[in-house]
């Protein structure tokens, strides 16, 4: 192991070294000025963001490290920078909520940043082992986070679904990259890939292996019908942990999906973009269909998240540097607008009782006229309505989907996207052609006010000037 | 500055101005609005008059290019662009000075009402659309600065919006000029399909080629691809320049407040449709069944709508129908293939027409808005100015020596007279004719408003006083080039070709060079009026009013009463209205009732939307309840989806 392999990975040795210390540090901080713990989680954010930068990949360079179990290319510096920019975000909502809610602790940072650091290991992933290591961290990151109210009988349900169904879904995924291994003879993923070219097609043990993959693949992700922990989870958990769980993560299962799938099982790519087409046909209708029949904004966000999981395996299976790119940019837009949303219920909060109920809206605009057209322009997004940057992001992976073949799904994806319309369409109308029952003016801290002023804007802008961050998608697969 | 520069901020300062006043409505208050839109204006007057010398007096090359790039559909360029010759810079100056009259004018007219700055911010932004529709360089910008006119009109008609009358004038005129605007559109779209381009050059260029071919338009009937073209695009004129049968919108739109009637329905928008035809008159050459078309429906207006002025009791009525029947001499011009001299009455026609509707308004200022000349009367002794102006106007319409509105009138009528086409004859019967009509409405005009005996009651005279500056500064103003401008421009204009290089006539078939070789400039050609039919046509119709309005009052009672029926249809004013109302209206409503009911709410909304919507809203609600909670029905569910998958991808496939 020499000096250079370990500047490499630097942002993770650096994110790791700094969750301990912000994990240490905090136990020497009153409970009045958590905020030092607050400032120091943002600023480690920031650091990352500068050594991820100044170390950045050129466009289609890769070098990997550590006997091929890390890589480094600019796909993943593009993934590791926003979900630093996902996270500072998420840190801002947060606080407000936490604050509120009694549960401004440290341990929420450190181990968000660890959950963190299992993202980025996922995202630099070259290797069978190290994928599983990350998905591990940041799973467990995430059970505990789940229960970080430990009073919440609520939250305790949810940490423990969450648990055991994730603990089988990593049993199958294990399972799969057992059977991989065994099959191939390598964990280093182009190796596999190198040895699925010479293997014999319809080798039983490998389609086998694939299947158990795929299935872990979509229980992270969440696509039907490996989806029922998902609305549970982001109703038992504690507002800002959803927020967190809703954004980041999706970012490190994206990676873990074009990690495996692109670069590990490329060759097999026929009986995998069947399977995906699968799960994102299925996950588009029961997610838009679902979330119909809410009352409540965070069952209805998490089936809008099953059904976005249907877009983003729709921009997947096409298989192609086209469809990844487009894959890449619906995660990343997700990612914003799901932690906008998010925050507005964090903003609707009072007194720690979380607004999650889509009667909470009713007459926003007469509260708060800024931030209903700030969820106005999240909820356009969402559905997908053109100029918003949503509208982007659907257009490009059905583009890609269409490129690929794949019509009939595409066709459905519309249509899919036409009924979904109608419960994002939904709050809107509540916000503005509804009476309030609550006639309390909306308050909340100056930064978390700023933060969800620019998430909001930033759905007209990127929209306005998708062609920037389209592009830097594109070139992280070329 | 750069040329292109220059060009660029005059259409963009009343742009920005109007944003200013219409934005910023508090920050900057009334006399800020004012100021900023007046400067803006002004400006961009200024600009114009500098470009158009440059076109005018210097070697100036045409200049057409593209300012900017719009987007590329399809291999077709969708283009903002400028084509700048002598046409292009005379309407320049036209629009940018009437508006820039108009403005100051408003001042005074505007003063105390609550919509001041709206009204300011809408003027502003007409400028700027019209300049955008008279500089364009193709087709789609012609077509976006001619919805714009379109909208801010509907605007200021609409202006007192709390007026039922003015609500529904405005509904009139925007339904009307939708059916314009189909024809326009459905033309742009045949010049599209058949010349692939819709840059003016472009498609000048390839209209030769497309001449002779042929389309089938309905079932079987062959058209000239060109004729079809050219009919098309002057439907489009037919709204906008309110020709017989497209015309009923423009006497209502006299809802609006009187600058407005001035500066658009009158002097600017109205003749776009003439700006229109003159600026493709490479391709109307190319039609001669077009061109008849267009000269039986100008002289059709030209004529009966005078007519209709002649028992109209409202002063800006009288005014209104007096503009549908000069547009109609402009079309006749058009349909004479006498482009340049259509373009020149339109020039002096923006001038006089302003004034005479600026005068009016000032006439109705003094009469704290009472518009009815029954109660009018001696007016002329007591706002001696607005007496003055409206008398130039007036003998600027009536086309009397000297004048500008002769030399443009008297030589539209020479040049339908050279022409030999369908519809010819007809023409010189109706231009001959509208003279006298012409002098006959526009003197009883005269006479009840200004002359004869007062009959407005004693409290209201006490009160009437001549305007102040700002609106008698304008009519002065516009006064000026109402006596002058044909003189010193007929010459350089009609004859010099000065226009030669933005209008193309066949030169086979070339009534102005006809008429142009018995002109011997300008003071002969005057002098030579008093000796001609025309003049004594006029000075009929000026006899007749005299007689009756200024001595024998109870003629017109007489007349009336023994021709009852052809007051009735004049006063009716042929029946346009009822019919739109009944058969169009009313058969589109019943059309409307019945597929609203059967087909919208029963199928569409009863069946597919609010059908598909209960379908999914049930299908939500049961298959919400496959998520019971339980962990081991969430384990199961995913261990039946694995072993599904296993057997489809795995075991199937074998």
């Amino acid at each position: 192991m020499i000096v250079s392999e370990l500047q490499l990975a630097l942002p993770e040795i650096f994110i790791a070294a700094m969750a301990c210390v912000v994990l240490i540090a905090d136990l020497f901080v009153s409970d009045e000025r958590r905020g030092l713990t607050h400032s120091l989680a943002l600023l480690v954010l920031a650091f990352a963001g500068i050594i991820t930068l100044r170390l950045m990949m050129p466009v289609g360079e890769t070098v990997t490290a550590f006997s091929e179990t890390f890589v480094r290319d600019r796909f993943g510096d593009i993934l590791k920078l926003f979900a630093y920019l996902v996270l500072i975000g998420v840190f801002v909502y947060a606080k407000h909520f936490l604050r509120m809610a009694g549960l401004y602790k440290g341990e929420f940072y450190s181990l968000s940043l660890f959950a963190l650091l299992g993202v980025m290991i996922m995202i630099s992933a070259s290797s069978l082992l190290t994928v599983y290591l990350g998905l591990e961290l940041l799973a467990l990151s995430s059970y505990a986070l789940v229960a970080l109210n430990r009073d919440s009988a609520r939250g305790a349900e949810a940490a423990m679904k969450y648990f055991i169904l994730g603990s089988l879904a990593s049993g199958i995924l294990l399972f799969g990259m057992s059977l991989i291994y065994g099959a191939t003879g390598s964990l280093a993923l182009s190796e596999i890939a190198g040895a699925l070219g010479q293997a014999a097609s319809g080798d039983a043990l490998l389609a086998f292996g694939l299947v158990f993959l795929v299935v872990g693949i979509a229980f992270k992700l969440g696509a039907v019908p490996f989806h029922m922990w998902l609305p549970d989870v982001y109703h038992g958990a504690p507002v800002a942990v959803t927020l967190l769980i809703a954004s980041l993560p999706k970012i490190g299962y994206l990676a873990l999906a074009i990690r495996l799938l692109a670069d590990g099982m490329g060759p097999m790519h026929e009986d995998w973009q069947a399977m995906l087409a699968v799960l994102a046909a299925l996950s588009l209708v029961l997610g838009n269909v679902v979330a119909i029949a809410q009352s409540n904004i965070k069952r209805m966000l998490a089936y809008s998240t099953i059904s976005h999981v249907g877009f983003i395996l729709l921009g997947l299976l096409a298989a192609s540097p086209a469809g990844y790119a487009a894959a890449t940019f619906y995660t990343l837009v997700y990612a914003l607008m799901s932690a906008g949303a998010f925050a507005m219920i964090i903003l609707l909060s009072a007194n720690g009782i979380e607004a999650e109920n889509l009667d909470d809206f009713k007459g926003l605009n007469a509260r708060s006229p800024w931030f209903a057209l700030m969820m106005l322009m999240l909820m356009f997004s969402l559905a997908g309505i053109p100029v918003f940057v949503g509208f982007f992001a659907k257009w490009q992976v059905i583009a890609a989907a269409i490129d690929a073949g794949f019509t009939g799904l595409a066709i459905l994806a519309v249509v899919t996207a036409v009924i979904g319309a109608f419960y994002y369409l939904r709050v809107v109308k509540l916000m503005y052609f509804d009476e309030p029952e609550n006639t309390t003016p909306v308050t909340a801290p100056f930064d978390f006010q700023t933060v969800l002023s620019i998430n909001g804007l930033a759905m007209l802008g990127l929209g306005l000037f998708s062609g920037g961050l389209i592009s830097l998608c594109i070139s992280a697969f070329s | 500055m750069d040329i292109k520069t220059i060009l660029l901020l005059i259409p963009l300062l009343p742009l920005i101005g109007s944003a200013i006043a219409g934005l910023l409505r508090h920050p900057i208050g009334r006399s800020g609005a004012h100021t900023v839109t007046i400067l803006a204006v002004a400006s961009s007057f200024g600009l114009s008059a500098w470009v158009a010398w440059q076109v005018f007096m210097t070697d100036w090359e045409v200049l057409n290019y593209t300012v900017y790039k719009w987007a590329v559909v399809d291999g077709i360029e969708l283009e903002v662009g400028f084509l700048i010759d002598s046409l292009t810079a005379l309407m320049m100056v036209v629009v940018t000075f009437v508006s820039f009259m108009v403005h100051v004018y408003t001042i005074g007219y505007m003063k105390d009402d609550p919509g001041y700055q709206r009204f300011f911010a809408y003027i502003n932004l007409f400028t700027f659309a019209m300049l955008m529709l008279v500089m364009a360089n193709n087709f789609l910008q012609l077509f976006f600065g001619w919805e714009a006119v379109g909208l801010v009109s509907y605007l200021l008609i609409g202006f007192w919006f709390k007026k039922e009358s003015a609500v529904r004038a405005n509904l009139k005129a925007f339904l009307v000029n939708r059916g314009g605007d189909f024809g326009l559109l459905l033309g742009v779209a045949a010049v599209l399909m058949y010349m692939g381009s819709l840059d003016y050059a472009e498609v000048f260029a390839a209209a030769p080629t497309v001449a002779g071919q042929t389309m089938t338009v309905f079932g079987g009937v062959e058209w000239s691809v060109m004729t079809f073209i050219c009919i098309c695009l002057f439907i489009g004129a037919m709204g906008k320049s309110a020709q017989v049968p497209l015309h009923v919108w423009l006497p209502d739109s006299m809802e609006g407040p009187t600058p407005i009637s001035a500066l658009i329905h009158a002097a600017t928008m109205v003749t776009a449709g003439i700006f229109m035809v003159a600026r493709l008159s490479p391709m109307y050459e190319l039609s001669t069944t077009a061109l008849s078309f267009i000269l039986i429906i100008g002289a059709i207006t030209a004529l009966f709508m005078g007519l209709i002025g002649i028992v109209q009791n409202d002063i800006k009525r009288v005014v209104a129908y007096s503009t549908l029947s000069q547009l109609g001499y402009m079309t006749v011009a058009l349909g004479a293939s006498a482009y340049s001299v259509a373009i020149f009455h339109l020039m002096t026609h923006a001038f006089f027409k302003a004034l005479l509707f600026l005068a009016a308004g000032s006439v109705i200022i003094a009469m704290h808005h009472k518009q009815d000349m029954r109660e009018m009367g001696g007016l002329g002794r007591i706002m001696p100015i607005t007496a003055v102006t409206a008398w130039v106007g007036s003998l600027a319409l009536i086309g009397f020596p000297f004048f500008s509105g002769f030399f443009s009138k008297d030589i539209i009528i020479e040049s339908v007279k050279q022409i030999d086409r369908t519809g010819a004859s007809f023409a010189v019967f109706a231009v001959y004719a509208g003279v006298v009509v012409t002098a006959l409405y526009t003197f009883r005009m005269l006479y009840l408003t200004f002359h004869g005996k007062p009959r407005a009651d004693e409290e209201m005279l006490s009160h009437a006083h001549e305007s102040p500056w700002v609106v008698t500064l304008p009519l002065v103003l516009l006064a000026i080039p109402s006596l002058l401008v044909g003189y010193f421009t007929v010459e350089p204009l009609l004859f010099g070709g000065a226009l030669s290089d933005a209008i193309y006539i066949d030169p086979a078939n070339d009534p102005v060079a006809a008429v142009g070789s018995h002109f011997h400039g300008p003071a002969a050609f005057a002098l030579h009026g008093f000796v001609t039919p025309v003049f004594w046509l006029a000075m009929l119709g000026v006899g007749l009013s005299t007689w009756i309005y200024l001595f024998q009052p109870s003629v017109a009672e007489n007349v009336k009463r023994r021709f009852h029926w052809l007051w009735t249809v004049l006063d009716r004013k042929y029946g346009f209205d009822e019919f739109y109302q009944n058969i169009v209206t009313g058969g589109g409503l019943k059309l409307a009732g019945f597929l609203s009911r059967r087909g919208d709410r029963m199928i569409i909304d009863g069946w597919i939307v609010h059908g598909s919507a209960r379908l999914v809203g049930a299908v939500a609600a049961r298959v919400r309840g496959v998520q019971t909670g339980f962990l081991y029905h969430y384990a199961f569910a995913m261990i039946i989806g694995l072993v599904a998958l296993v057997f489809a991808f795995v075991l199937l496939k074998g």
